[in-house]
């Protein structure tokens, strides 16, 4: 009993939470929605009068029946010229329609307008702060969370909340505002036959909302079984050379279309179903038509109503028969908004990137220590075993070690996409804690080339230069030279107005590499770091570039992750990282011949391997 | 693959329904059901209003009930027929739609089937899977809703419009008046709308793809500290959505009140021209009011449906383009005939085949490339032998192995199997004898057993378990929870890459295959693993002909012959003694690869 309290409280605290980033996102779109609401009232309005109109128009004008309208219509009717004259005069009165239609027009205009601009004022906040939020969730976050799955909330989730707001949230505000006002109008006229007008209403909208229901089951299978076959077709196309290799095209065939069939056969039944639901409900609002229309004319013979009322009576009903359909459908899809803020309050409520506290800008020309520096990721044995080493400004440190040594949490943890936690050591560039030097600032500040680097689906030109979108021509080809891709770029047929395809398929993983490179030298950065960068290109380019980049780095601080000896020879100092510990430090030229695992790659590299000898790995 | 969608074309004569309608003429029988049963259904509809003339003019007019019962039931049975035709109507549409759908999706899965690898060289999975999916459904909305609603609200037009005429002439010809100038209003609202549907769609897949990058960038994007500026591109777009929509939104706007206008002028205009019937004949006056403001929603409902078929045109366009296009590789009618073809295979007439392959005066163009990659190209494979392909990622190793699989036909020269040109016998006859193993072991949806017995269906229980152990993958099976029911996921995701690797080796060898390619794994695993892959390979290549495209150059020193490929041209070609002994390409990759390998081994 407690913990089911317990857990009804967590849900009802989280509801909470997710209509507070409900109601974040509709700041801005608030005003447009009252707006749009507003013209929907004008609209349902206009859509009353109309009937009245013609109403007076056959009883009174025409019919020259006793008048029995309010003060306020008889006055206007008076300050017109009455209603004789208007009788003889009818162009007066089909004015009235025209000029009460226009209205209508103006206000269904305005209407579409604000709602559209605030749905989609609504959807440009939900976009926009789901992207800047994602921008600055914490690295570690990412990891945790499937891009798919983060699409898929950011996307067709935004989609359903949206079509929740714009279109359901304000129908059902249209439909029950046209139902208020039809009430009063034909209360106003014949209170008894409203009553029989809305007793089966109750009914018609019950039988929309169980019938809306129970096919939602129905549509989750068809979209199950969508689902499926659409997996079919994407997997007997990506292993097209398996389904030919092993010649089971037929086999392919057969099991599509057994799904196919299956596919399709749920549609079918769902068809019945609903052909059945949409002509019963025909019958059932063409019976309460009938019935409207019989106590009408039988009120209209025994005098309690006028025919001129009874055609206007009529008018309203039909006003009212649709909508009553709509109201079943529009509530039994509102739940399906419900999951959605909650798949995308779920993004919106994780924790973003804290800024550091004191924000410091220090200059980053300045020796870099790592102190004592211990790290393990969430839930996973330790990764980094108390790690020292001093990297003197302008100086280039080297880095050697396998699969998992630990190189790349280095980096991450020196550009703070993790944070070191309390008493697990200090890292500290010109002996200011990076902790507290601000995070933009530091990053900017170092220049990294990951060994799978990322381009942006841009133009080369602004791949190179995002992190300096001023930059000249000049500039951009300047860095490009350094890196050796100049000359590739040229060859290009739009030069640096290539655009590079979605995560640069267009481009080799060399052509990439020296890309990232050049965007990495144009950063202009204090700290330079290369991540394994120069795996993919030859030995002969690997040797080009790094003796242009020796021109190139300047007063920077360098740090060179690599596993070639030729490479990591430029560096002051080296770092052999074994399993998370240093297990040799020092200058490469003392490392090559200390007897370590230094002295052992360093043998392995410079000499030829012995024939069909003994092969590692 | 961007120029190509481009180059698509925009308009075609008769909406390109002529092109599609070959492929849907089973359904004729039944669309002419679905239009009869519409035009009965509006035809009640239009008599509707009469039945409220009648009440009007007969029970209030006249003030009587005499007929009452008679009106009842009469008004009672229109409703109990429209609902039926309603139902026969709609349930007919729909089964059409999904019955059209799932006709075309099957034709073209079926055309697949049987294209060659250039065409899926030429067009990723995701171009080729919207035309299976979405193109299909496009269409088949088309030839059901969209054709059932024109046909019922034109109906609905001409009735009323024929009613109005025959009650009272003058007065029908007068609310006529304003269709002409709301049809030419509408069609101008409507180009502009379908333009700005399209821009709409666009964007929104910008949208989509500037979230992708976003979250797969998240590690550059934080590094070189650009969150600012990409975020700035991102908004740009999403305000770029907004405007368009927004004016979207006003075109429709416009549209919808363009219609409430002219319904309302139609019904003042009645009032105006038709008030004096009120006096004496209200019923009347009440039918022209129904009419007036009911027959605008059916020309929203024809332009709507028109500018239907004028969007799907391009589906129809990009589907019948993909079931007009031939295979590069086909069997001859003569080959067919004696071998059968992919689907249905005569077995009795096939040959065993032995292994021997032979290139004989081989030039060599990719369909779409303008390069030859080979010219005049001769090797021998025998029986049994062993060969490898060694090359950068991305230099073009996999063309010999698109050429003795078929999968691509040499230029000029021929391919021989067994003594006789490949072309001599069907494609399936070949690839019934192949096995193939991939890089990137590829595992379809379903359990192990599945997959397993995707190379040979027939093999038992005990084959199964011979072919695990050989290529040491019981060990796999035996570490899963359901053993061999085990499903896999898709894609095999539910597997780890080395344990996909060890089961597609299974699914080959349960094939028993007498060539073998195989499309060495560089993927990263452990080292174990990587040794019983090793292992795996090495059993597994005896007593057939295997073709090895190899990135690791230390699998394949006991090749009988390596085929080094540089930039899509074979450069050297020898043993692995007589390769280093040249000095050449081949020396320098393996000292790379070598010190590369044993770097990694010392490191750990």
């Amino acid at each position: 009993m407690q913990k089911r309290k317990t857990v009804n409280m967590a849900k009802k605290k989280n509801t909470k939470q997710n209509l507070l980033v409900l109601a974040r996102f509709l700041k801005g779109s608030r005003l447009l929605f009252a707006f749009s609401i507003l013209a929907a009232m004008v609209t349902a309005l206009a859509d009353m009068v109309t009937p009245q109109i013609i109403r007076m128009a056959i009883d009174n004008a025409l019919g020259g029946k006793e008048p029995v309208q309010p003060d306020y219509v008889l006055k206007l009717v008076d300050r017109l010229g009455g209603f004789a004259y208007l009788g003889k005069h009818l162009w007066i009165m089909a004015l009235g329609i025209v000029i009460v239609a226009a209205v209508k027009a103006l206000a269904q205009y305005l209407f579409r307008v604000f709602n559209t601009k605030a749905a989609e004022t609504l959807v440009k906040t939900m976009r926009d702060s789901l992207f800047r939020h994602i921008q600055h969730l914490p690295f570690a976050w990412h990891g945790l969370n499937r891009t798919g799955d983060i699409i898929q909330r950011c996307t067709s989730d935004i989609d359903t909340m949206k079509n929740f707001v714009s279109e359901q949230l304000t129908q059902v505000f249209r439909i029950v505002i046209l139902l208020v006002f039809s009430v009063i109008f034909m209360t106003g006229m014949n209170p008894l036959l409203t009553l029989i007008a809305l007793i089966p209403m109750p009914f018609i909208i019950g039988y929309s909302l169980i019938f809306h229901r129970s096919i939602g089951r129905g549509f989750e299978k068809c979209d199950e079984s969508e689902g499926i076959l659409s997996a079919m077709v994407q997997e007997n196309l990506t292993g097209v050379r398996v389904v030919r290799a092993f010649g089971r095209e037929r086999y392919e065939r057969d099991r599509f279309h057994e799904q196919n069939e299956e596919y399709t056969s749920l549609w079918v039944r769902l068809a019945k179903i609903m052909a059945r639901y949409w002509s019963s409900a025909d019958i059932l609002s063409g019976l309460q038509v009938m019935l409207v229309v019989i106590f009408g004319a039988v009120f209209c013979i025994d005098g309690r109503m006028q025919s001129g009322e009874y055609v206007a009576f009529i008018s309203y009903n039909a006003m009212l028969v649709w909508p009553i359909r709509m109201l079943g459908r529009m509530i039994s899809e509102m739940s399906k908004a419900g999951v959605s803020l909650e798949r995308v309050a779920y993004i919106m409520n994780a924790e973003e990137e804290a800024p550091s506290e004191k924000g410091l800008k220090p200059d980053l020309h300045a020796d870099i220590v790592f102190d004592h520096v211990s790290f393990a990721y969430e839930n996973s044995p330790e990764m980094l075993h108390d790690i020292c080493f001093t990297l003197p400004a302008g100086h280039t440190l080297g880095i050697i070690g396998g699969t998992g040594s630990g190189k790349s949490t280095l980096m991450a943890l020196l550009t703070k996409l993790y944070l070191l936690p309390e008493g697990s050591g200090r890292i500290t560039i010109g002996g200011v804690n990076v902790k507290d030097i601000d995070t933009e600032y530091l990053r900017k500040n170092i220049g990294m080339v990951l060994q799978e680097p990322f381009l942006f689906s841009r133009s080369l030109k602004e791949n190179i230069a995002i992190t300096r979108p001023d930059m000249t021509l000049t500039e951009i080809r300047e860095v490009s030279r350094a890196a050796c891709l100049d000359d590739t770029i040229e060859g290009f047929s739009k030069g640096y107005d290539t655009f590079v395809g979605e995560r640069g398929v267009t481009l080799s993983g060399g052509q990439k590499q020296r890309a990232a490179i050049a965007r990495t030298l144009a950063q202009d950065a204090r700290i330079m770091v290369f991540d394994d960068s120069l795996s993919a290109v030859d030995t002969e380019t690997d040797a080009k570039i790094r003796a242009s980049l020796k021109d190139h780095f300047g007063s920077a601080s360098v740090i060179l992750i690599s596993h070639r000896i030729t490479t990591l020879s430029q560096a002051d100092e080296v770092l052999v990282l074994d399993k998370g510990r240093i297990a040799e430090k020092g200058a490469p030229e003392a490392l090559k011949s200390a007897g370590g695992i230094y002295q052992r790659i360093y043998e392995i590299q410079s000499g030829l391997p012995q024939e069909g000898g003994a092969y590692a790995g | 693959m961007q120029d190509k969608t481009q180059k698509e074309a925009k308009s075609l004569p008769f909406f390109g329904i002529p092109k599609i309608l070959p492929y849907i003429k089973g359904y004729k029988n039944m669309m002419f059901i679905m239009v009869a049963t519409g035009l009965f259904g509006s035809t009640i509809d239009i008599i509707l209003p009469i039945y409220q003339r009648y009440a009007l003019n007969h029970f209030v007019g006249e003030g009587t009930l005499d007929t009452l019962p008679w009106f009842i039931v009469i008004y009672v049975a229109s409703l109990v027929i429209t609902a039926i035709a309603n139902y026969i109507n709609g349930y007919l549409a729909m089964k059409l739609e999904v019955s059209i759908n799932r006709d075309l999706r099957a034709m073209a899965f079926d055309h697949l089937q049987t294209l060659s690898f250039s065409y899926y060289n030429q067009n990723s999975v995701g171009y080729i899977h919207s035309r299976v999916m979405s193109d299909t459904s496009r269409i088949g909305s088309l030839f059901s809703w969209s054709l059932a609603e024109s046909i019922w609200q034109g109906t609905y037009l001409i009735g009323a419009i024929a009613v109005m005429l025959i009650v009272k002439p003058g007065l029908a010809l007068l609310v006529m008046l304003v269709l002409p100038l709301i049809i030419f209003l509408f069609s101008l609202f409507q180009a502009k709308l379908i333009r700005l549907n399209r821009q709409i769609r666009e964007i929104n897949s910008r949208i989509t793809g500037n979230f992708n990058e976003g979250i797969t960038g998240a590690r550059t994007i934080k590094t070189l500290a650009v969150e600012a500026l990409i975020e700035k591109g991102f908004t740009d777009e999403t305000a770029n959505m907004r405007r368009t929509t927004v004016k979207a939104a006003r075109y429709r706007g416009l549209f919808a009140s363009t219609i409430g206008m002219a319904s309302s002028l139609g019904l003042a205009i009645v009032l105006w021209r038709g008030g004096v019937l009120a006096a004496g004949d209200v019923g009347t006056f009440a039918l022209f009011m129904s009419y007036a403001q009911g027959m605008m929603e059916p020309v929203r409902w024809i332009i709507d449906c028109i500018s239907d078929f004028i969007t799907t045109q391009v589906n129809i366009e990009r589907l019948t383009r993909l079931l007009e296009t031939q295979s590069d590789v086909t069997d001859t009618d003569e080959v067919i005939r004696i071998y059968g073809d992919a689907f249905d295979p005569i077995r009795e007439n096939w040959e065993p085949i032995r292994g021997d392959i032979e290139f004989q005066d081989v030039s060599f163009r990719y369909p779409d490339g303008d390069e030859m990659v080979l010219e005049h190209f001769d090797l021998k494979i025998p029986f049994g032998s062993n060969i490898a392909i060694v090359g950068e990622t991305g230099a073009g190793k996999s063309t010999l192995v698109n050429l003795i699989c078929r999968f691509f036909e040499p230029t000029e020269g021929r391919v021989l199997i067994d003594g006789r040109d490949a072309r001599e016998r069907s494609q399936l006859w070949l690839h019934s004898a192949l096995g193939y193993v991939l890089q990137t072991p590829h595992l379809f949806s379903g359990t192990v057993r599945e997959n397993l017995l995707y190379g040979n269906p027939n093999a038992t229980p005990e084959q199964i378990d011979k072919a695990l152990k050989l290529v040491s993958a019981d060990d796999v099976v035996a570490k899963l929870e359901k053993g061999l029911d085990t499903d896999v996921g898709e894609d095999g995701s539910l597997l780890s890459t080395g344990e996909k690797q060890l089961i597609s080796f299974a699914r080959a060898v349960l094939a028993d295959p007498k060539i073998l390619v195989l499309d060495e794994a560089t993927s990263s695993v452990d080292t174990i693993t990587e040794q019983k892959i090793q292992a795996a390979i090495d059993t597994i290549i005896q007593g057939r002909t295997s073709v090895m495209i190899a990135h690791r150059l230390s699998t394949v020193q006991n090749a009988d012959c390596i085929l080094v490929v540089r930039s899509g041209k074979i450069v050297e070609q020898g043993t692995h003694k007589e390769l280093l002994a040249l000095n050449g390409y081949y020396k320098e990759l393996f000292t790379r690869q070598y010190e590369d390998e044993a770097t990694a081994s010392v490191l750990g």
